[in-house]
């Protein structure tokens, strides 16, 4: 098994496949919607064999593949999973999945363009995933935009320029500053691998500027208040697919960069400025949870839903210091981290779940307002009752894995502090509130008009994909330990790492005196 | 004078390019009008085999000929090839409008062999005075070639402004060579260069002279705040001749630049980085900022050709050998980006319709996906995007400057990009998002779809493996 390069193709095939699309609908095919399929669910079983062959007691990189690229920077070809990306990973290629199937009958229009983009985008997103090699990081991580910006632009709702405009530049802006900081390193290490960044010493101020390059970067991607403003819009003129792959993985994608980069790059930085991180990720599941409950679009409810719940995923991230200065372990310091991560894969799941849901709605009735609804369970059974299921996993139901990541990123709040436990936990309150106000409004009472009392209940294809997601949510609600044992190592591994300070000796020490 | 035969053989290139014109002036004159194709292949040939040669010369021996004023170094081997090409796709592209037109003139051809020929003697040249000789043959063609088409009043405005500004900046750079011999005694590059670094304390000679030298150059390369040439003429040229002078030229601006700064004034470089700072900074601010109030394509891209010259300036800025391969392969992959957009202008338009607003280009994919696919990659590789060629020259010039420790003008430079990422991602926004104004196909002729693509998948292919390029940039200059 070692010599297949089982990422290469992970990341290759797909694309090539959306390339075969295109191929094929500019040849006229007549339905292209099986090859696309076919390919995504290939890549799907494919990325499995990720989970089957993984081991779970090494941190190390593993699957890895490594060939020169462009001598000139010393730039390689390098891909490798560990714990981290794993199963973002294969979040990924099952995600993909559903979204091919979701756009199987709506999409009318160029739907060969339309299932191409998502699969070069599973592609580009598994490299961002894969890639340890700062260069080919950045090169998957820019080239994603492309193909979002054109699924946000062409197959988007009435403002969906101006929001697939504002998206890709909120977006750029993030990344360039990025770029700068990974070249400064370049200059320092001499490679462009991440592991060579990952063993850089680097004085106090590069520290703190390339952690903030790295903030701007990743801040946007999740994204942090006061930088989210994007993805309501986005999320709102997206259509069905292009906000599941935006919630369930692109958001993702900010917060790995955080676990790959800023911490085990910049631990000194980290560790002055976990406060910003706190603060902005507190203000998130608060005020954000707040501006949730007073949204009459369906959409723009669970987008801002996302950026709450993201704050969890950032908040139980950047807990660690706390609580390695409180109790001096990593143990309880695996936790908050843990919690972050379990929460990143869960909400990919939820919220992925919710907007297709929304979707289901829209694709029936072209609203969505939530006043244009009320009632759905008395015309769609089966679907109210997968809709409901969702909300209460936003919510946090214990039983649904929505609850073990708040469960754990809370207890360490605890842990750390206790006005942050008393904030983060606010979101139980609120997250019930909105997700539940949500499901009473559309889901239950009088059949509201004539648009309601026509609906039709799912049909097959929507119960694959919505049964699918309620089997992963309940699993992982019930029984989360196989997650959680992926991560553990390499979780344990950042904590070793984050915990040694990067400073030169003398300053180093100093800070510590200071720090404690 | 002792010039030997021997002396010849590095100037083979020109010699042949020289011939050539001379033979298609002649053979032009005396073909029928069907006929005309003959000069055009002609022209292609003569393109084709100069870069076969020149490419060729590549490994050769650094070689000083002709008294001193002629130089044939593995980094003229290269830009030579690089212009060589451009040109031939500058050509390709030109032929279906002309003919459209009824313009279809051997003089085009002619007059684009001669701005070559001047490109190519301003690229080897070794003495002050060939520079000059090079820059004038160069500017004197394009001067014409804007004129081309006679009927046109814009075109002929843009000549008229173009020829008086150029002739300006010619002046100005005279003015600093002249006060250059002043000093040293001397128009060889080399002469001039160790008198430079012989003398312990620069005048006011010395940076008078600078001054006027590095004017002369802002002014070729269309760096604010000596821009203001570019729109006018980029808009008012007929397309095929914006095409040319926004490609290849650059190319040779680069090697002049190289030649004067580095290689003539390298003892006077820290005053000149300051003065290129200014340049660098304003080209990217101005280019980038006003690119966005254009409707009409063709000036857009000018201003963003404005802005890329900013960001190739700042590979120059840097001073170091890295900073130079940086702005060479900024400068020819720049140039490969612009024939494909102007080429796209091209695809797009014909007899009686230029499509040079940016609404032409409304609805693009659902007239032709190829070619907004192809379009699309042009406008991110300008961007700066990966997986495209625009991204590598970007990251190249962006680590030059950062390693000199340069890092805040790289985060202007970054973050001008992002505002030129809105114009160029508009064009994309047309293209796929708007519905045409005209349901009609494109019909476009065969050689100008077969190049569009070509030229396309080559901003793509040197986007996912630029290693070549990027390693024979470096060791040309080694």
């Amino acid at each position: 098994m070692m010599d297949f390069p089982l990422l290469s193709v992970l990341v290759w095939l797909p694309i090539l496949g959306g390339v075969i699309l295109l191929v094929m609908e500019a040849l006229g095919f007549p339905d292209i919607r099986p090859t696309a399929l076919i390919v995504a669910l290939a890549t799907f079983l494919l990325s499995m064999l990720l989970y089957t062959d993984f081991d779970l007691n090494t941190a190390a990189m593993q699957f890895q593949e490594l060939a020169p690229w462009i001598d000139a920077f010393n730039v390689n070809y390098h891909l490798g999973v560990d714990g981290i990306s794993m199963p973002l990973i294969i979040l990924t290629t099952f995600t993909t999945v559903l979204v091919v199937l979701a756009g199987w009958e709506v999409i009318k229009n160029k739907i060969g363009q339309y299932m191409a983009a998502f699969l070069i985008m599973e592609g580009l997103m598994n490299g961002v995933f894969a890639a340890l090699d700062a260069v080919l990081f950045y090169v998957f991580w820019e080239a994603m935009l492309v193909p979002m910006f054109l699924i946000i632009g062409v197959w988007g709702g009435p403002r969906r320029v101006y929001a697939t405009i504002k998206f890709f530049l909120f977006t750029f802006f993030g990344s360039v500053f990025m770029l700068v900081a990974l070249i400064y390193m370049h200059l320092q290490s001499g490679a462009f691998g991440i592991l060579d960044f990952h063993r850089l010493q680097l004085g106090m101020t590069e520290q703190i500027l390339i952690f903030l390059a790295f903030l701007m970067a990743f801040a946007v991607k999740v994204p942090m208040w006061p930088v989210h403003t994007w993805l309501p819009d986005a999320h709102v003129e997206a259509p069905t697919g292009g906000s599941v792959i935006l919630a369930a993985i692109m958001l993702k994608i900010g917060g790995y960069g955080f676990l790959r980069f800023s911490l085990p790059i910049t631990p000194d930085a980290s560790h002055a400025l976990d406060w910003l991180i706190i603060l902005m990720s507190l203000v998130a599941v608060v005020y954000i949870g707040f501006v949730a409950l007073v949204q009459d679009d369906m959409k723009k409810l669970i987008a801002y839903s996302s950026i709450a719940h993201m704050g969890f995923v950032t908040l139980g991230i950047f807990l660690v210091f706390t609580l390695l200065d409180n109790s001096g372990s990593t143990q309880g310091a695996a936790l908050g981290m843990e919690g972050g991560m379990v929460q990143m894969i869960s909400h990919g799941f939820i919220s992925g779940a919710l907007f297709l849901c929304v979707g289901v709605l829209y694709d029936r009735l072209h609203s969505r307002q939530i006043s244009d609804y009320g009632g759905v369970v008395n015309t769609m059974p089966v679907f109210a009752a997968f809709m409901v299921l969702f909300a209460l996993a936003n919510s946090g139901l214990p039983g649904t894995s929505g609850f073990v990541g708040e469960f754990m990123v809370i207890l360490a709040s605890f842990k750390a502090n206790f006005w942050f436990a008393l904030l983060a936990a606010t979101t139980l309150i609120l997250g019930a509130a909105y997700s539940l106000w949500l499901v009473k409004r559309v889901i239950f009472g009088e059949i509201a008009n004539d648009g309601v009392r026509q609906l039709e209940d799912i049909n097959k294809r929507e119960f694959t994909i919505l049964a699918s997601l309620a089997v992963v949510v309940l699993l992982f609600g019930l029984w989360p330990a196989p997650l959680i044992e992926v991560m553990h190592a390499s979780v344990d591994n950042l904590l070793a790492h984050v915990s040694v300070s990067k400073l030169p000796h003398a300053a180093g020490l100093a800070l510590l005196g200071t720090g404690n | 004078m002792n010039i030997a035969l021997s002396d010849f053989a590095p100037l083979s290139t020109e010699i042949f390019v020289l011939t050539m014109a001379c033979v298609i002036l002649m053979v032009d004159v005396f073909i029928s009008e069907e006929r005309r194709i003959i000069s055009y292949l002609l022209s292609l040939a003569t393109l084709l085999v100069a870069a076969l040669i020149s490419w060729g010369m590549l490994d050769n021996e650094v070689a000083v000929v002709l008294n001193g004023t002629f130089v044939s170094d593995p980094m003229a081997a290269l830009l030579k090839t690089c212009i060589f090409l451009i040109t031939f796709g500058v050509f390709i592209y030109s032929r279906a409008y002309l003919v459209a037109r009824g313009i279809f003139r051997g003089e085009y051809y002619v007059l684009g062999l001669f701005a070559v020929l001047g490109m190519m003697v301003l690229v080897s040249a070794h003495n002050l005075l060939t520079i000059y000789l090079g820059l004038e043959l160069l500017s004197l063609s394009l001067y014409a070639l804007v004129a081309f088409n006679r009927e046109s009043a814009e075109a002929s405005e843009a000549a008229m402004k173009y020829f008086v500004l150029g002739a300006l900046a010619s002046g100005m750079l005279l003015y600093g060579i002249s006060m250059l011999y002043g000093a040293t005694g001397s128009l060889d590059i080399a002469e001039v260069a160790a008198a430079l670094s012989a003398s312990s304390k620069m005048g006011m000679i010395h940076i008078f002279a600078l001054c006027f030298i590095v004017v002369g150059l802002a002014f070729k390369f269309g760096a604010v705040p000596f821009h203001m040439w570019v729109p006018d003429v980029y808009h008012g040229a007929p397309t095929p001749v914006t095409l040319f002078i926004g490609s290849a030229p650059k190319i040779a601006a680069f090697a002049m630049a190289m030649r004067l700064l580095d290689q003539t004034l390298g003892g006077l470089s820290a005053d000149w980085q300051d003065m290129l700072t200014i340049l660098a900074v304003l080209s990217l601010a101005i280019g980038n900022v006003i690119a966005i109030a254009q409707t009409n394509i063709k000036r857009m891209l000018a201003y963003s050709t404005i802005s890329h010259v900013g960001f190739l300036i700042l590979g120059l800025i840097a001073g170091t050998a890295a900073g130079y391969s940086a702005a060479m392969f900024y400068a020819i992959t720049y140039a490969l980006m612009a024939i494909g957009g102007f080429g796209m202008i091209i695809l797009l338009s014909r007899a009686g319709f230029e499509a040079d607003r940016l609404d032409d280009f409304k609805g693009l994919n659902g007239r032709s996906p190829w070619f907004a696919l192809m379009m699309l990659i042009l406008m991110f590789s300008m961007a700066g995007l990966p997986p495209t060629v625009g991204f590598y020259a970007k990251l190249s010039v962006l680590q030059a400057v950062i390693h000199v420790d340069m890092v805040w003008l790289a985060i202007v430079a970054v973050f001008f990009s992002i505002i030129g990422a809105f114009y160029y991602i508009r064009v994309v926004k047309l293209m796929y998002f708007d519905e045409p104004e005209t349901g009609e196909p494109l019909h476009a002729s065969t050689d100008l779809q077969i190049a569009m693509s070509l030229n396309g998948l080559a901003v793509l292919g040197l986007g996912v493996f630029p290693g070549a390029l990027l390693a024979l940039c470096a060791a040309v200059l080694a």
